[in-house]
């Protein structure tokens, strides 16, 4: 699975794309298991009210399956317009 | 519907001259354009916007749909910008036309308010040698609710 990160949340991990091979059976779930790689993805995740995510490039939600899904991306509210 | 993502700048007087050419039975034609603004310390030397490639033309796409849906129009056009920017340069723009005003106004308010909190851009100034991203305003995500 590609792992998709813009904004800040590119600029705490440090890079703007992880491939992984996940488990996870839900958004949330995938963030704990990124949050277990190192501290800086702690430090991104720590607050997720200010992050929002996309699975295969469509809006989604914490609890949102990621049964069969290719690419997960996390951001920052969107400040577009 | 037109649907555009680019880094380099548009005319908005040339678009909105050839989106009417285009049209038939068309009485309305309502457009917005989202301009670089200078900080209140007017120190912005910069813009950048960052976007999601994969997925920024899509959303757009399905914004337009909606409103093509849910309005009585005969076209759509969205145009928005990533990277570097100046200040009083264009970032986006949408334009509506409608046999009549009253839903190319509605629909451009509801193009632009879906944009805001629905299309993945996101914002960055560079103020006195600094980069600072634009954090979202609750106003912009509570605007949808009116929708």
């Amino acid at each position: 699975m590609q792992i998709l990160y813009f904004a800040w949340v590119r600029e705490r991990i440090g890079v703007p794309k992880d491939v992984l091979a996940t488990e996870a059976n839900t958004v949330s779930e995938l963030v704990e298991e990124l949050k277990g790689r190192a501290e800086r993805y702690q430090i991104a995740f720590s607050d997720m009210s200010s992050i929002r995510v996309a699975v295969d490039q469509e809006l989604a939600e914490l609890n949102t399956p990621l049964a069969g899904a290719q690419e997960v991306a996390f951001f920052p509210p969107m400040t577009g317009g | 519907m037109h649907v555009r993502v680019q880094e380099e700048p548009f005319d908005l007087g040339t678009e909105v001259d050839q989106f009417i050419r285009i049209q038939d039975n068309v009485g309305a034609v309502v457009t917005f354009s989202g301009v670089v603004r200078d900080t209140p310390a007017q120190d912005l030397d910069a813009m950048e916007i960052e976007h999601y490639p994969a997925m920024a033309q899509a959303a757009l796409e399905d914004i337009a749909t909606q409103a093509l849906n849910r309005w009585s129009l005969a076209d759509v056009i969205i145009i928005h910008r990533f990277g570097r920017l100046t200040l009083r340069e264009a970032i986006m723009m949408v334009g509506t036309a409608a046999p009549h005003r009253q839903d190319a106004f509605a629909a451009a308010a509801f193009l632009m308010d879906y944009l805001k909190s629905r299309a993945p851009f996101w914002k960055k100034e560079l103020r006195g040698g600094r980069w600072e991203w634009v954090s979202s305003r609750t106003e912009d995500a509570e605007a949808l609710a009116r929708w």
